[in-house]
């Protein structure tokens, strides 16, 4: 359990980080903080003591794996980040390249 | 050393890095620091037994980082202006977080210890998953065949982010320069 709140105050930081922040780029680094905890709480969440990772060896008994289905999904989850934090790097280029400030109490006007 | 104690090493250097990553001024070494917690993720996959995973991570985190550091890390790059802090704000969402953490300790006491999962699905993948689909590896057997609309409907997520990206870094110099030309 000990293990499931550290993972949890991981992504409280990340929420930390994206409500009193006003730097563009801090604002991306604490969604990747919070994308990482989640992904890192559902592995926990599979884990199985003493069991060893979900690929068939010779001499091994198939009821001493880890759960891999929470696994196959995080795989999803983690190239999917990939793609969200290249859009919002591309976003936050155009926003500079227009307003000349990386501060989003700054970036008001809208202006085409 | 079990394996609980090293993830708990792990993990506390991994927030240590990200408050780090959070509040230091130069982007840079906030940037560096953000790497530093993703490859503490990799590792904590190699310690739950999970390598494909660790080494997808490992891949996301160069090229995140290779991201970043492109597109913000230039010559005369910036860093972060010390804003007149809001003391008052940073208070109550330091209070309203705090809450929200002593609040969810009731909740994860709920939730099966660690090291015994659920298995109620993946019980049939793991006992039936290499005959009904022949792949050794059951991740693979599951991303690929089990759950294949899964993976059809994340490429197309991919897909969409990278266009979207594309069009929205696209320089329009199509039109003027065909102007110049004509």
């Amino acid at each position: 359990m000990t293990l499931y709140l550290m993972c949890f105050a991981l992504f409280l930081v990340g929420v930390y980080g994206l409500l009193t922040k006003r730097d563009l780029i801090k604002i991306i680094l604490s969604l990747a903080i919070m994308g990482y905890a989640v992904n890192l709480f559902l592995i926990l969440f599979a884990y199985k003591k003493d069991a060893i990772f979900p690929i068939l060896l010779k001499n091994v008994a198939q009821s001493s794996m880890v759960d891999p289905l929470p696994q196959a999904l995080v795989l999803t989850s983690i190239v999917i980040e990939l793609g969200t934090t290249a859009l919002l790097v591309a976003l936050a280029i155009r926003l500079v390249q227009k307003y000349k400030t990386f501060d989003i109490t700054k970036i008001r006007r809208l202006f085409g | 050393m079990p394996v609980e104690t090293w993830l708990t090493f792990i993990l506390g250097f991994m927030i240590l890095g990200s408050i780090v990553a959070l509040e230091i001024r130069d982007i840079l070494s906030s940037i560096v620091a953000i790497g530093v917690v993703g490859l503490g993720v990799s590792i904590a996959f190699l310690f739950l037994q999970a390598p494909d995973l660790a080494i997808v991570q490992f891949l996301f985190e160069i090229f995140a980082l290779i991201i970043l550091v492109r597109a913000f890390v230039k010559k005369d790059y910036h860093i972060e202006t010390p804003a007149r802090v809001n003391g008052f704000m940073v208070a109550i969402s330091l209070l309203v977080l705090i809450a929200i953490f002593v609040s969810s300790i009731s909740v994860f006491k709920l939730l099966p210890p660690f090291g015994q999962p659920l298995f109620e699905t993946a019980s049939h993948y793991v006992n039936y998953g290499t005959e009904e689909t022949g792949a050794v590896n059951l991740v693979a057997s599951i991303i690929l065949d089990y759950r294949a609309y899964d993976t059809l409907g994340e490429v197309t997520v991919l897909f969409t982010a990278i266009l979207g990206t594309i069009t929205i870094l696209r320089i329009r110099k199509g039109k003027d320069a065909g102007r110049k030309g004509a």
